[in-house]
């Protein structure tokens, strides 16, 4: 198996995704790296392959996006929509990522090591999201599957109009979205904390941890309190 | 969208670079903002306190400036000794006199209607058109611009027509300048309300009422955070605003923080822009400090 290098110096967006989307061409790739992506849009996207690629610099918007089976890390930050739709595989953000990291991802694990902009995770389908920092406002807005862990804080409305999947929280929650609530640990919520650390590989301990999920008051239409909607 | 730009260069012996660095971060927005792009840049003032600079854009390209220079100069005012000297570029010039704008501003719309005063203050000097990004900082020769900072705007108009006059920055009084990422939706509204205070607005533009808005508190006697706080009551719409007044440097980002903004900053300077891609190419970028600004926190610093 051998490795493949782009240069965005002198190539195209355009040709480094027809390249990762092309099996025969991949056949005996393990590794592609793509170098001087001074912030382009739209890199690796929409890789079906279990292969790495690693984007050595700041990536632009949907990095990763519509992700299945292939590694993808990036060296540096990376713009709005991160790994959006991911299907299955993994994206490390080594950096922060901005705003919509995550949103609507089905599976797959995202990792950042830095913080997540706004509306993190919003719409989330499945997949796992891992932030070793702060996430901004309105993260997890709608989340209906998936887990999405928080190692420092979290902006305004945390988990507004939840749907199923569950947050964990270490640091503080400026305030949570409607139907959002606080609720006890127990052993398979320390257990999930604990397999998403080690996924991340970060030594946090699973009891500084809370669990936000759906208070579940907004599933059906309640007609004697018409006016708390 | 609409891309914006912005640089501070800290130490004054980098300073000569200013248009040569912010070049390549405006064409970076092109894709963001292909119809229009406008460049507001402040330099010191210069060292008499009488001189005021006036940007003029003529977009007829009729009028001869050196003409306009000398017809203003041969002009008698029986308490002022006029003087003036004029730089030229295409349909754009800097002219610096001591005349102030109640005097200067009815004479050009006497003696040459078709003149807009793009810009007046001691600091500012302003240049925007229709057109590529790159073709208007050719026009304008943008890269051999020097100062202490700039702001810069590349337009995809949504809202009103795509002319000069419509182009970002927009000023207001002197020394002042805004751009804006997003869009307002109850601009008229605002005008009203302003027109009332007896202000006076050029275009249909909705980043014009926010400029005349923020100047307008900034000179009944508000700092710049409070005239954005009174802003943010008053703004329906989404923005990332950049100004620049003849010292300083200023960003915020609505409370939703719906339009992007990315800062680098290092010991030599600070840039930003709407996406990296326009601050990749910076000197020492990868040792820069990277974020992006929260919701709604004002960032400020000076030149």
């Amino acid at each position: 198996m051998e490795s493949v290098t782009f240069d965005l110096a002198n190539t195209t967006v355009r040709q480094i995704n027809s390249f990762l989307h092309d099996r025969d061409k991949l056949r005996h790739v393990s590794l592609v790296k793509i170098l001087n992506p001074n912030g382009a849009h739209n890199l690796a996207c929409g890789i079906d392959s279990p292969i790495a690629v690693e984007i050595h610099g700041h990536a632009g918007y949907y990095v990763a996006g519509m992700n299945q089976q292939a590694r993808v890390t990036v060296f540096g930050n990376a713009g709005t929509g991160t790994a959006e739709n991911m299907m299955s595989g993994l994206v490390h953000i080594k950096g922060y990522a901005s705003g919509n990291a995550g949103a609507s991802a089905h599976g797959g694990t995202l990792i950042i090591d830095g913080s997540a902009g706004l509306r993190c995770g919003i719409s989330l389908k499945g997949a796992d999201i891992i932030v070793g920092g702060s996430v901004g406002s309105f993260s997890a807005f709608m989340a209906q599957a998936g887990r999405i862990l928080i190692c420092g804080d979290a902006g305004d409305a945390l988990g507004d109009s939840l749907y199923e999947a569950v947050i964990y929280i270490k640091g503080e929650i400026k305030s949570l979205g409607a139907d959002a609530q606080i609720e006890p640990m127990q052993e398979s919520d320390y257990q999930a904390v604990a397999e998403l650390l080690s996924k991340a590989g970060w030594d946090h301990d699973p009891q500084a941890f809370k669990r936000v999920a759906s208070a579940k008051q907004l599933y059906h239409w309640n007609a004697n309190a018409s006016k708390e909607y | 969208m609409c891309g914006i730009v912005g640089l501070l260069i800290k130490k004054p012996e980098l300073q000569p670079h200013l248009g040569e660095w912010l070049v390549p971060m405006l064409e970076g927005m092109a894709e963001r903002g292909p119809d229009s792009a406008g460049l507001a840049l402040f330099r010191k003032p210069s060292a008499n306190g009488q001189i005021k600079k006036y940007s003029l854009f003529d977009p007829t390209g009729q009028v001869r400036w050196q003409e306009l220079l000398e017809h203003l100069k041969n002009r008698q005012y029986a308490e002022t000794a006029v003087s003036a000297s004029l730089t030229s570029q295409a349909n754009h010039a800097i002219l610096h006199t001591n005349l102030e704008p109640p005097i200067l501003k009815p004479w050009l719309a006497e003696h040459y209607p078709a003149v807009y005063v793009l810009s007046v203050g001691r600091a500012i000097e302003l240049y925007k058109d229709v057109g590529s990004p790159r073709a208007i900082a050719q026009k304008y020769q943008f890269h051999k611009l020097a100062g202490s900072h700039a702001v810069g705007h590349t337009r995809m108009a949504t809202e009103s027509a795509v002319t000069p006059a419509h182009a970002h920055p927009f000023t207001a009084g002197e020394d002042f300048c805004l751009v804006h990422n997003g869009s307002l939706s109850n601009p008229h509204s605002l005008r009203r309300k302003l027109e009332k205070q007896g202000i006076h607005f050029d275009t249909d533009n909705d980043t014009e009422a926010a400029c005349r808005f923020l100047e307008w508190r900034l000179r009944e006697g508000d700092d710049l955070a409070t005239a954005l706080a009174k802003g943010a009551k008053e703004f329906d719409g989404f923005y990332t605003f950049l100004m620049g007044t003849g010292d300083q440097l200023a960003l915020v980002r609505d409370a939703f923080a719906c339009k992007p903004a990315v800062v680098a900053e290092t010991e030599d300077y600070v840039a930003i822009a709407s996406e990296f891609r326009s601050l990749a190419h910076l000197p020492h970028i990868n040792d820069a400090h990277i974020f992006e600004p929260a919701p709604e926190e004002l960032h400020i610093w000076k030149a």
